[in-house]
């Protein structure tokens, strides 16, 4: 006999005389993608500063309207110099951040799997990883001269120490019941490191690409500000002593747009290589 | 191949996890082992595959494992171990490739392991598009592939609800009838315990002792038709370890 089929227990389908909704408490704290919004800010931004510089309440010795910068920097491209600039920069940052990471990939690899790796890096990464790498810029010049080798060596440095920290630091954190299952089928040692190890690390290496490659914008910017005759960060210096600010601002506005270029390969890659997430 | 441990001992940091165990898991047979929380069950598991070595005492296996067994001591997890970045073809064919296999043979046990585990339509899915009993099933289907001599199972199935476990139960026997594998069989539920076990260790509280090692004659193929009479057996083992099980939970209460 079930409860129901007691008298008085039939189901009612009408709320009975004085009942009243339960007062709705909940929703919000979600935000939902908005599409539209992003590039109606972008615009909005542009066509006040657009209009400001035009009605004469922004100098021009301040900031520049956008339609002047992009004057200057189609100027750029119509004289040449920016195929320069940016074969120069691309090369340094490439070619530093290629060599730190893939040093960077085998230390942090030596750090996580070997008890005596770890034991000699480990305490060397933490001394060496809080100094500004900017700072041995000048005695990188020393070692190598005024020449590319300084500046990729910049770049080198600074992306080195934090690859090896997401690389030892993912390998660390790969799940231990994973690699016990390896070792109970009888996998080899390479196996259970290219098998189990390396795409388990893979997560954490790719977010550590990002930090490196920010990072490595940075020092490229900087060390071509120190010295150097082409170049984003050569032409943004020489653009602010000449209180070019038109150049000036089409200098940065290529530095953003090089970032989300960067990011947006990263993501591709992530979206390729973390496929099973 | 039979498999037996020999007056192991063990301790962690000091403190007494497993006294003076001996017992012996003998070839197509299911040996499971009952006891309370935190008694070393596990631990005497990975001793018996090897994964860790015991302080004292020996762990031993006696006679050739059958041949063309690629893997003769081969775990079943509680967790599943299952790589989540490959599918449930990659994570089975993980256990063969470093195995001299031409891919043809690799292919054809593979095929041949999802279709006793009911998996062939599964093949391709990431782990992380499966059941938990389909991921179960997965880490059977490549404990299978290597042929094992002898399984070890901890809690295989603890991870999962009643209904699945009902139904990989089911499965687990069926097996057993067709490739008569010995196994070790960790496990808190007793019903488990009795309808796989031809014989349950029941180890007491920390450090672990076996207690008493009790043998069930009834053949698997008609243990769930006659499920009144494990009834007795399944009593009998509760009234063991419940003294046991106050106590480990009395113990935990204490700290
Ligand atoms: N690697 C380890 N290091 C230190 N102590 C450990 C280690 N592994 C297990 N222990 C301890 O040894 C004891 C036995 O652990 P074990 O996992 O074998 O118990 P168990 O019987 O499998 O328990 P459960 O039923 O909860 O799975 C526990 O007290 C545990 O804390
Ligand atoms: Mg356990």
């Amino acid at each position: 006999m079930s409860d129901a089929a007691l008298p008085g227990a039939a189901p009612r389908t009408e709320p009975a005389p004085g009942a009243r909704p339960v007062p709705f408490r909940g929703g919000g704290f979600r935000p939902t993608p908005r599409r539209w919004v992003g590039p109606l800010v972008f615009a909005a931004l542009f066509a006040a500063w657009e209009a400001g510089s035009r009605m004469g309440w922004i100098s021009p010795i301040v900031l520049p309207a956008p339609s002047e910068a992009l004057e200057a920097f189609s100027n750029l491209a119509r004289s040449g110099q920016l195929a320069l600039h940016l074969q120069a920069s691309l090369s340094r940052l490439v070619q530093g951040w290629i060599f730190g990471t893939l040093l960077g990939i085998a230390v942090g690899f030596a750090a996580g799997l070997f008890s005596l790796a770890r034991a000699g890096i480990v305490p060397l990464v933490a001394a060496f990883f809080p100094i500004p790498k900017i700072a041995l810029l000048p005695l990188f010049i020393i070692w190598f001269g005024i020449g590319e080798e300084s500046k990729v060596a910049t770049i080198l440095f600074g992306t080195f120490f934090p690859t090896v920290i997401a690389v030892y630091g993912g390998v660390d954190g790969v799940d231990r019941g994973l690699v016990r299952m390896g070792q109970s089928f009888g996998l080899s040692r390479w196996s259970i490191v290219r098998k189990i190890i390396l795409p388990g690390a893979m997560p954490a290496i790719l977010s550590g690409f990002r930090i490196s490659a920010s990072i490595a914008i940075i020092l490229l910017v900087a060390a071509e500000m120190i010295g150097a005759e082409y170049g984003i960060g050569a032409y943004v210096l020489l653009a602010g002593n000449l209180m070019a600010t038109d150049q000036l601002v089409a200098g940065v506005a290529m530095l953003s747009i090089l970032g989300l270029t960067v990011s947006w390969l990263i993501g591709r890659l992530e979206k390729r290589v973390l496929r099973w997430r | 191949m039979d498999l037996a441990l020999a007056h192991v001992s063990h301790r962690y940091n000091g403190v007494e996890v497993l006294r003076d165990i001996s017992f012996a898991a003998p070839a197509g047979r299911i040996v499971c082992l009952v006891g309370p929380s935190g008694c070393g069950k596990s631990t005497l598991l990975r001793f018996l595959g090897g994964l860790e070595r015991p302080d004292e005492g020996q762990v031993t296996m006696t006679g050739e494992p059958p041949a063309g067994s690629l893997n003769p001591l081969t775990y079943i997890f509680q967790d599943f171990a299952l790589l989540p970045w490959r599918s449930a073809r990659g994570n089975i064919s993980l256990a063969l490739e470093d195995h001299r296999l031409s891919r043809r043979e690799r292919e054809e046990i593979i095929a041949d392991v999802l279709a006793r585990t009911g998996l062939s339509d599964f093949a391709d899915a990431l782990p992380r598009q499966l059941s938990g009993g389909m991921k179960q099933r997965v880490a059977i289907a490549r404990a299978l592939a290597v042929r094992p001599a002898c399984l070890l199972m901890d809690e295989p199935l603890s991870a999962l609800d009643s209904q699945t476990r009902e139904l990989l139960l089911d499965d687990l026997q069926g097996l057993w009838e067709r490739e008569r594998f010995g196994a070790v069989y960790v496990t808190h539920n007793l019903a488990e315990a009795v309808r796989l076990g031809h014989q349950v260790v029941v180890l007491s509280r920390r450090p672990g002792q076996v207690r008493e090692i009790v043998e069930i004659d009834m053949p698997l193929s008609e243990r769930k038709a006659r499920a009144a009479e494990l009834e007795a057996h399944q009593t009998r083992l509760w009234e063991l370890m419940r003294e046991e099980a106050m106590a480990a939970d009395q113990e935990i209460a204490d700290v």
